[in-house]
């Protein structure tokens, strides 16, 4: 099953200047789950500020400055991977390097409504 | 002696092999709620069908292979979940050897029990969906059982079943890290069926009553599907324990009688010796657990009835050891009654008052327990205002009736 590995964190964290450690930490994490054969793709997320954000509604485009819902928490980055099931996804969000401060949700995707490659 | 009744046999068999049938079905689909509804269209087959061609040789075999035809044809059906496809597949051979075969088909209730109360599953969904998957037991009677209405149960009950089959919460049996806190949360989920069956023993009659003693058949077969489990043979201890006394904790005239003051001669022997049975197994495995304290504690009040007196001393030490292993304020309370009990009441009453108040506030047991150690202190008035609170906090009528007594007394 696909699953996506959904990172929420407070503003704050956003705030704080990059850290290189946490920057290579995330690397090796991207490495490990390639190596384990589950990653299909993901990646971390600049901060809520640099967000635009589209609607379309009565075939009239809106587009406006910022993330699409002021919250507490702001997605961070994200992860689809393979996992045979939720009990091996659960272990891999549990090893994310933001897991220590930031919320790791995993979330089934749409079995075949989205086309996507396998991992390998 | 003529044939077999085909409906005496279709009743034994949904009274005795649901839960093994479901299990069976659900771990090599995934899917718990198109397992039940395979199941349960598999009985109506048989119920048309077996009163005129008669009862099959193996009746559970033949349920199975009807079932697994039903599961094909709805997964077909919704053509979303491809990746069942190979389990049905590998399942309708199996069912076809199954009903052929000498052997038996395999009990996977362990896996569906580690399903029911994984940790993805909402908490208060935990316990009835393991009545419901397990014993068969229906929607409504576990709302009785619960306290809320029939819809908001059956909703969540379904709420929990698509999230097994969608989120993909795997049919195993979890590693060693995992494995301890995996089983507390399976053990909790049947102690919170035996507790909710517990609270109204003064009406026998009541869906709660037969509530107990399902839990205590689940804990039995628990038993023997994890023998190697103390924490397991703690927990049926300690329901054994508790039912043992059902007879003894009201008067003929429904008064409510507390356990110090019970008639031992009430106590069920039976029940009390296979409790024992099950905590000296257990406590030989060397790994000690909340549930074999509490059942050991229940064991001590038990032994009354061969010493004529309470072992406080005991009871304190073990109170002890579960404030440490499950801290909570339950396991406080009962440590500072403990304590006044063996003869400091003062000691007793300052630990009670070091729990924060904010958490006590509408705790019945800790009222209880301040109203009875000011009562030891001859705090007269004090006494009476913490007895009017725990009877006014009490859900149980004779217990607080009970309360009301001790408060004039």
């Amino acid at each position: 099953m696909k699953y996506a590995l959904l990172v929420h964190q407070a503003q704050e964290y956003f705030d704080r200047p990059k850290d290189p450690a946490m920057a290579s930490a995330g690397r090796a994490y991207g490495d490990a789950l390639q190596a384990a054969g589950l990653l299909i793709g993901g990646g971390g997320l600049e901060a809520p500020q640099t967000a635009t954000t589209v609607t379309l509604r009565d075939g009239k485009r809106h587009v406006h400055d910022g993330p699409y819902a002021e919250t507490k928490e702001y997605l961070a980055g994200f992860a689809i991977i393979d996992a045979p099931n939720l009990d091996v996804a659960l272990e891999w969000a549990a090893r994310h390097p933001l897991a220590g401060h930031a919320s790791i949700e995993v979330r089934p995707l749409l079995g075949s409504h989205f086309a996507l490659g396998t991992a390998k | 002696m003529g044939e077999p009744d085909a409906h005496q046999t279709i009743e034994y068999v949904a009274r005795n092999s649901y839960g093994r049938l479901v299990a069976y079905l659900a771990a090599r689909s995934g899917d718990v709620a198109g397992a039940e509804d395979a199941l349960s269209e598999a009985f109506g087959v048989a119920l048309q069908r077996w009163p005129e061609e008669g009862v099959p040789l193996k009746p559970e075999a033949w349920l199975l292979h009807a079932a697994r035809n039903r599961l094909i044809d709805a997964s077909r059906r919704r053509q979303v979940r491809q990746k069942s496809e190979p389990y049905l597949q590998q399942l309708a051979g199996e069912a076809e050897s199954l009903a052929s075969a000498e052997r038996e088909f395999p009990d996977e209730r362990l896996k569906l029990l580690f399903v029911c109360a994984h940790p993805a599953i909402d908490e208060t969904a935990r316990t009835p969906l393991m009545l419901q998957t397990v014993l068969g037991l229906d929607a409504a009677r576990i709302a009785s059982a619960f306290l809320v209405s029939p819809a908001a149960m059956g909703q969540r009950l379904v709420r929990a079943k698509t999230k097994i089959r969608d989120a993909g919460i795997p049919f195993t049996i979890p590693e060693p890290p995992e494995w301890d806190e995996r089983v507390s949360f399976v053990l909790d989920a049947l102690y919170s069926a035996y507790t909710a069956g517990w609270e109204s023993v003064a009406d026998p009659d009541s869906a709660h009553r037969g509530l107990a003693a399902e839990a205590i058949s689940v804990g039995r077969t628990l038993v023997q599907l994890m023998p190697e489990e103390p924490e397991a043979r703690g927990l049926l201890a300690l329901m054994l324990h508790c039912e043992a006394r059902s007879a003894a904790r009201h008067t003929s005239t429904g008064e409510f009688v507390p356990l110090d003051r019970q008639d031992p001669a009430l106590w069920s022997r039976t029940f009390q010796e296979e409790a024992e049975k099950h905590l000296r197994v257990a406590a030989a495995c060397r790994h000690i657990g909340r549930y074999q304290l509490e059942a050991a504690l229940q064991s001590v009040h038990a032994h009354r009835a061969v010493s004529g007196e309470i072992d406080w001393k005991e009871i304190a030490l073990l109170y002890e050891g579960l404030v440490r292993l499950a801290p909570g304020i339950g396991s406080s309370v009962g440590r500072a009654v403990a304590l006044a009990e063996c003869g400091d009441a003062a000691g007793g009453l300052a630990a009670l008052d070091a729990i924060p108040a904010s958490r006590v506030a509408s705790y019945q047991p800790w009222w209880a327990a301040r109203a009875h150690l000011l009562q030891k202190l001859n705090r007269g008035p004090e006494a009476r205002t913490a007895f009017l609170r725990a009877a006014s906090l009490s859900e149980d009528p004779s217990q607080r009736a009970h309360l009301l007594r001790r408060a004039e007394s």
